[in-house]
């Protein structure tokens, strides 16, 4: 696998979730989260190096709410940063590759989302090919449907659960990381990322086999996860978590899979997995989060308790 | 190879250059619990801002956080409802609802640090000027809503024009 020339760490986290936030705006839900990352961190943000988000317009219906996303942060003086229309686990992605360059030394990845209010099974249908299949409206719990099938009428999963309604979560992660000498100052408790790896899968669904996972497996081979002894996975529907499984190779370690709020779940997966191995529950763990429909694209990544 | 009928006629020959595919999704939209308490402010003939507790600046309309400082803005407070034009511009063309040449300015309400745009009426444009002094004009009580559609426009107040060095950072 591909060493991370500077290695990073996990040094604090925040989370909130609900099934439904009423009153606040994304701003006013994401501001506690990521004061408490940061103040956990012990950092205020004109130390942060650089920033990233992960969210979707799409998910407000407004153009640009990311950028306004930025009142929770405070970017002034302006500030490093940057955002993926994608759950906030891939900017922490980009936050890795970044803190790869020399001189930035923490960096500070949020996710927001508040899906309640707008129609989720709907609105995940415009990252789908928008002329040849987007235009048909297949919803994502429809989409789902068809992988289930596909993997029953495979007859290799065993039972494969039925799809429940697409869950439908408001929330927020923030995640605040390190790199090496700096990450041992901010926190007793690093958790370092050993490896962590994307790959991605053809857009068009008729080309992929959706009762496998080629890119979680081959994301999985990159990192190294033959020695973990928990999982976090970012499953959307149950029946996923039985193809994440089988793709990691995943046989009788602690697996914890949750779908969590659209565009934060993933990044709360990180936190999650964090906070479990900065607790004692696990070692050395594997850290998941999905994107794009039938778990189109993958991001694993081995995390580690400091030896 | 399998092959469908022939696929004939000059509709069906040429490259295909446009495709619709029309999009509808419906949001329910939440203004915050800042953006709400400014709104009901409005409602009831007022106008309230925030202050950031950090560098002071006091917002209008109040966001719930401050941009710069990027921490929440928990003191409220009513401002006047009195400003200064910071900077304005006539237009001499009519819009809907219109009539021209009508007057658009970007007012500094006292104890604001944002600038907000409204209509300045109630006298000639060729008299308005940089730092006129000029005042709300409220809907009638009974037809007021939740918006900023409350205020009509605003007017002079009569009083001198605010010195530069009040507004200079604005303009």
């Amino acid at each position: 696998m591909r060493q991370l020339q500077r290695p990073v760490a996990i040094v604090s986290w925040a989370s909130f979730e609900t099934p439904n936030e009423p009153a606040r705006n994304e701003v006013e839900m994401l501001l506690p989260v990521v004061q408490e990352a940061l103040q956990k961190a012990g950092l205020t943000q004109n130390q942060i190096g650089f920033t990233v988000s992960g969210s979707s317009d799409y998910l407000q219906g407004f153009p640009f709410a990311f950028v306004g996303a930025l009142d929770a942060v405070g970017a002034w003086p302006p500030i490093r940063e940057s955002h993926v229309e994608m759950d906030g686990a891939f900017a922490l992605y980009e936050a890795v590759n970044v803190l790869q360059e020399p001189g930035i030394d923490t960096a500070l990845v949020y996710a927001f989302a508040r899906p309640s209010r707008g129609e989720l099974d709907r609105t995940l249908v415009l990252q789908l090919d928008p002329y040849a299949v987007a235009p048909l409206w297949p919803d994502a719990r429809g989409l789902a449907g068809l992988q289930a099938q596909a993997m029953r009428d495979s007859g290799r999963f065993g039972d494969v659960p039925d799809v429940p309604a697409t869950t439908v979560a408001d929330g927020a992660t923030a995640v605040v990381l390190a790199v090496g000498a700096r990450a041992r100052e901010l926190t007793d408790t690093p958790v370092w990322i050993r490896g962590i790896d994307h790959r991605i899968e053809p857009a068009a669904l008729g080309v992929r086999d959706l009762t496998s996972s080629p890119s979680a497996e081959q994301a999985a081979r990159s990192v190294g996860v033959d020695d973990v002894d928990a999982a976090w996975l970012h499953a959307l529907y149950p029946h996923q978590e039985l193809l994440l499984r089988s793709a990691l190779g995943l046989h009788g370690q602690r697996v914890d899979a949750k779908a969590g709020p659209m565009m934060v779940g993933g990044l709360e997966r990180f936190a999650a997995a964090a906070a479990g191995i900065s607790g004692g529950a696990s070692k050395r763990a594997v850290a998941h989060a999905t994107s794009g429909p039938c778990l189109q694209q993958n991001l694993v990544a081995v995390l580690e308790a400091e030896k | 190879m399998t092959t469908g009928p022939a696929v004939t006629g000059p509709e069906v020959t040429g490259p295909v250059t446009i495709v619709e595919t029309p999009i509808h999704l419906d949001y329910s939209y939440t203004p915050g619990v800042a953006a709400s308490r400014f709104l009901r402010s409005l409602e009831r003939g007022e106008i309230v801002g925030q202050r950031c507790p950090r560098c002071k600046k006091v917002y209008m309309p109040p966001r719930g956080a401050c941009s710069m400082c990027g921490v929440a803005t928990d003191e409220e407070l009513t401002l006047s409802g009195k400003g200064t034009v910071c900077t304005f511009c006539v237009t001499r063309i009519p819009s809907p609802g219109l009539e021209a040449p009508y007057v658009s300015a970007w007012i500094r309400l006292d104890g604001a640090d944002i600038t907000s745009m409204f209509l300045v009426q109630e006298c000639d444009p060729e008299d308005v000027r940089l730092g006129m002094r000029v005042e709300a004009v409220w809907v009638e009580e009974a037809d007021r809503q939740p918006n900023l559609g409350n205020i009509k426009y605003f007017r002079p107040t009569g009083e001198p024009e605010a010195p530069y060095d009040d507004y200079k950072d604005y303009v």
